[in-house]
């Protein structure tokens, strides 16, 4: 009964994947469709968004929209959205700091090949996350996914050696920074700035340059700080009880 | 009009494989399809000229998430009762 629940909700996703997939003309410029779509959706009723497509770029100075948005437009929805993530890694390392119900098993240890291929990755990893969330403004990615890089950085490396153990305490003592510098930045520009998470504080400068955009950067740096402290974090918990066993 | 086509073969292997993962009774072999899943959608993403979503759903739908899972499974029992 419960699976074909389930599988009725698959098929329903399904066919609105195909119905939003069939409504894009393939190949065609980018701009062009977003803003008619953009147009046919909202009917010039909620300007709001056009307002996002047409003006977001001249406003920010930064040549990635999506972040324009996420970052700035709604910089409060991002800073709950990281709230959240804090709150679930707490709740799981809560739960596995106390649940005692796990089967024991055999760790075996890993292979030559992958030892010596996650030695090699692992800084290339972790300078390829660094690069996608301090490039944020300027090409797709960020602080979710460049934080992401490098928990799997971390990850690669607690699949191959036993004797991989990231210090707990710097992580927390980074995510706490991180977090702290968001808010920060956001209380920075209630006081100097037209409100909460504003971005005039900041020297917005050139179109396209790295130092561009105003605070969007250093927000993005400060939560690819977060999500890949609290990613790795979590992992690491994981893999301890996997080891106390 | 290929790509079109090509478009629907990859959204039918989603349905397919997303139906195999709640299916099976082996969860490694769920929880693999799921990835694989979640691998299709960043590439539809990138088709529908989303490629921030892209990026986030192959590095987190396809990479972390299949990881924990898999760890989780190891932890508990392979074979769904």
């Amino acid at each position: 009964m419960r699976k074909w629940i389930a599988i009725t909700f698959l098929l329903i996703l399904g066919f609105f994947m195909l119905r939003i997939a069939g409504a894009f003309p393939f190949g065609e410029n980018t701009w062009k469709v977003a803003r008619q779509y953009v147009k046919n959706v909202t009917e010039e009723k909620w300007w709001v968004a056009e307002h996002y497509v047409d003006k977001g770029i001249k406003e920010n100075r930064g040549s990635n929209l999506v972040t324009s948005i996420v970052v700035n437009y709604r910089g409060f929805d991002t800073l709950g959205e990281v709230t959240v993530l804090f709150l679930a890694a707490t709740a799981l390392a809560f739960l596995l700091s106390s649940c005692t119900c796990f089967r024991k098993y055999e760790r075996i240890e890993a292979s030559l090949i992958l030892k010596t291929a996650s030695d090699t990755l692992y800084p290339l990893l972790i300078l390829f996350g660094a690069y996608i969330f301090i490039h944020g403004h300027l090409t797709p990615g960020g602080g979710f996914q460049g934080g992401t890089v490098i928990a799997s950085a971390v990850m690669l490396m607690l699949l191959a050696h036993f004797s991989f153990h990231p210090n707990h305490e710097v992580l927390s003592v980074t995510e706490g920074l991180a977090g702290i510098v968001f808010a920060a930045i956001g209380l920075a520009g209630l006081i100097w700035g037209r409100s909460f998470l504003a971005n005039n504080i900041l020297p917005l400068g050139h179109w396209n340059r790295l130092f561009s955009a105003g605070v969007i950067p250093l927000i993005y740096i400060a939560i690819g700080f977060k999500v890949g402290s609290e990613l790795s974090g979590l992992i690491t918990d994981m893999f301890k009880v996997t080891k106390e066993e | 009009m290929i790509l079109e086509y090509f478009m629907i073969l990859l959204l039918l292997l989603m349905v397919g494989l997303a139906i195999y993962a709640v299916e099976t009774k082996d969860l490694l072999a769920s929880v693999i399809a799921a990835g694989f899943v979640s691998l299709v959608a960043s590439i539809v993403y990138l088709y529908l000229q989303a490629p921030d979503v892209a990026m986030t759903e192959a590095a987190i739908g396809a990479g972390l998430t299949t990881l924990i899972f898999i760890i989780a499974i190891r932890k508990t029992e392979r074979r769904e009762r």
